[in-house]
């Protein structure tokens, strides 16, 4: 299992603050993950749309659509940050 | 080096907290801060509040990444970096950076170059309340922009 984390609007959008999901053996860095995700319908495909600027951070760190991930870790994907 | 990061509700008293980073050290010759305000408008409309939301743990780790980043590009003695969390008013406190050093340009520096990234890097969401109900903030190219600049300075 991993742990998917989303954030502000992101997480609005999808209903969703965080899961736990088993990845399948294809999904093996975030820009499949998210593409999976996106394959639920509905909510996720229009908000993790490939046109949609999402951030993703893996075990806390930012993260690019080629960082690997697996089980065990903790993936997060939210909009561009606005603190400050 | 003296680091402390720090996310809280609560607001800061500012003078306490640059008064805390210097105390005691005969090394530090300048301190450096920066602090961050809210406004009553942003994007053309009236705002009346807002509330700030972030990731726990990837917020502070972050802050520590950037602080530390600072410290291989300057000469820092300390650094001190406060960020509020929660519901907002116009004139609140929002964010606090001070960085104490031995010389004034590299207070300077570090300080605009940590507030820079932050801006950029560390997970922070803001939601405004106007009078036409509530929205998320939009990220702005102007901070990107002022974050790769310090890619070119090296």
């Amino acid at each position: 299992m991993i742990k998917l984390v989303y954030f502000a609007r992101l997480r609005e959008a999808l209903g969703c603050a965080a899961e736990d999901v088993a990845l399948p053996p294809d999904v093996t860095d975030v820009g499949a993950l998210r593409a999976w995700l996106g394959q639920r319908g509905g909510a996720w495909a229009e908000a993790l749309a490939s046109d949609v600027t999402v951030r993703a951070a893996v075990n806390q760190e930012m993260a690019a659509n080629d960082t690997r991930v697996a089980t065990g870790d903790e993936v997060a994907f939210f909009p561009p940050v606005t603190g400050g | 080096m003296s680091v402390q990061v720090r996310i809280q509700r609560d607001d800061f008293d500012t003078g306490r907290e640059i008064a805390e980073l210097h105390r005691d050290n005969p090394k530090v010759g300048a301190v450096a801060s920066f602090i961050g305000l809210m406004r009553d408008v942003n994007d053309g409309a009236d705002v009346s509040g807002m509330t700030l939301e972030h990731y726990p743990g990837m917020t502070e780790k972050s802050i520590h990444d950037i602080v530390a980043q600072a410290q291989g590009r300057w000469n820092i003695i300390g650094a001190r970096v406060i960020h509020r969390i929660g519901r907002l008013e116009p004139t609140d406190q929002i964010v606090l950076v001070a960085v104490a050093s031995s010389h004034r340009s590299d207070a300077f520096a570090a300080c605009q170059f940590i507030m820079d990234y932050l801006k950029t890097r560390a997970p922070f969401w803001k939601k405004e309340t106007t009078a036409h109900g509530e929205r998320w903030v939009d990220a702005r190219v102007t901070d990107d922009v002022a974050a790769a600049r310090w890619r070119l300075k090296g």
